[in-house]
């Protein structure tokens, strides 16, 4: 199936994306960056499906909207805001930070008006779909069983840190 | 000169009409500038704010570029011929984005669960303060 009106849908989701991160680094309450997180992180699943990887979206959905932003929530509730919303919201070295991130920008815009020819720019076409599912699996349970079962260690040990970080006493 | 200048602007009409033709073609270089974007955005965040639970989520919007720029190389594989390795697949940008999900889990519990810690201790979420160890 053809896709339908991509280049709407890819500059509408684009717009949502960037406005959810603008929004993320200026807030000054925590909850209202992480609702605007979660618009970013809704929005990319959804370019995830004009990109035909519809696992990696539920992925994106599940795990990241649903699971990493109900703990940054959680954390949010556990310590008090109230004293730093009041305080100043930027810390002292941020023209430094501005400057900095400034230079890397302007390396990116030198990237892409040099090399505009390195970057693969002409084939998009709709990939084979269906069983994107299948194959995903096929590959992370075959080529990179190994880097599966490191992950899974990086999981267990990630668990283990947080408990013993968040106890009472250490 | 007339019939010049109507060639001409002609000729720049063609090419406005080109530009406006790749501005709505979305190729792979499309989503490559939006995650450039998002990076930035994401280096922006980690490098100003205070709040430390901003800074881990600016992280996060860091993890997620490199996560669009993944799958949308991913894309372009699998539109490449099978013999350079390409073919339907090539599906390797999005294992490794599935991997970068992961390590970004592990990530905010560690992150979120030190702290938790420094907050019992100092009373604080402010990056500034967290200065234990300099001297």
């Amino acid at each position: 199936m053809a896709p339908v009106a991509t280049p709407f849908f890819f500059y509408l989701l684009s717009a949502l994306m960037l406005a959810g991160g603008i929004l993320v680094i200026t807030r000054k309450n925590p909850v209202h960056s992480a609702l605007a997180l979660i618009t970013t992180l809704l929005a990319q699943a959804a370019i995830y499906l004009m990109l035909y990887a519809p696992f990696v979206a539920g992925v994106q959905i599940i795990l990241y909207a649903g699971g990493i932003m109900v703990l940054f929530l959680f954390v949010i509730m556990l310590v008090s805001i109230d004293r730093s919303i009041k305080e100043r919201q930027f810390n002292s070295q941020w023209l430094i930070g501005v400057v900095a991130a400034t230079a890397l920008g302007g390396l990116f815009i030198a990237v892409y008006t040099k090399g505009t020819d390195l970057f693969p720019g002409q084939a998009t076409l709709a990939a084979a779909e269906g069983d994107n599912t299948q194959r995903l699996a096929s590959l992370l349970y075959g080529q990179y069983m190994f880097s599966f079962e490191i992950a899974s260690l990086l999981l267990l040990v990630a668990i283990i840190g947080a408990v013993v970080m968040a106890k009472k006493r250490i | 000169m007339p019939p010049v200048t109507l060639t001409t602007s002609g000729f720049s009409r063609r090419v406005q009409k080109a530009k406006m033709q790749s501005m709505l073609h979305i190729t792979t270089l499309h989503y490559l500038v939006l995650g450039a974007a998002l990076f930035l955005l994401g280096v922006i965040g980690v490098l100003t704010r205070r709040n430390v639970v901003i800074v881990l989520m600016s992280i996060e919007l860091i993890l997620n570029a490199v996560n669009l720029n993944l799958v949308a190389f991913s894309h372009y594989w699998q539109s490449m011929p099978a013999r350079v390795g390409g073919g339907p697949t090539a599906l390797h940008g999005q294992i490794f984005s599935i991997f970068v999900i992961t390590d970004a889990a592990a990530e905010a519990a560690v992150g979120l669960g030190i702290l938790i810690a420094f907050f019992r201790n100092k009373e604080t979420v402010n990056i500034d303060e967290v200065n234990l160890l300099k001297w």
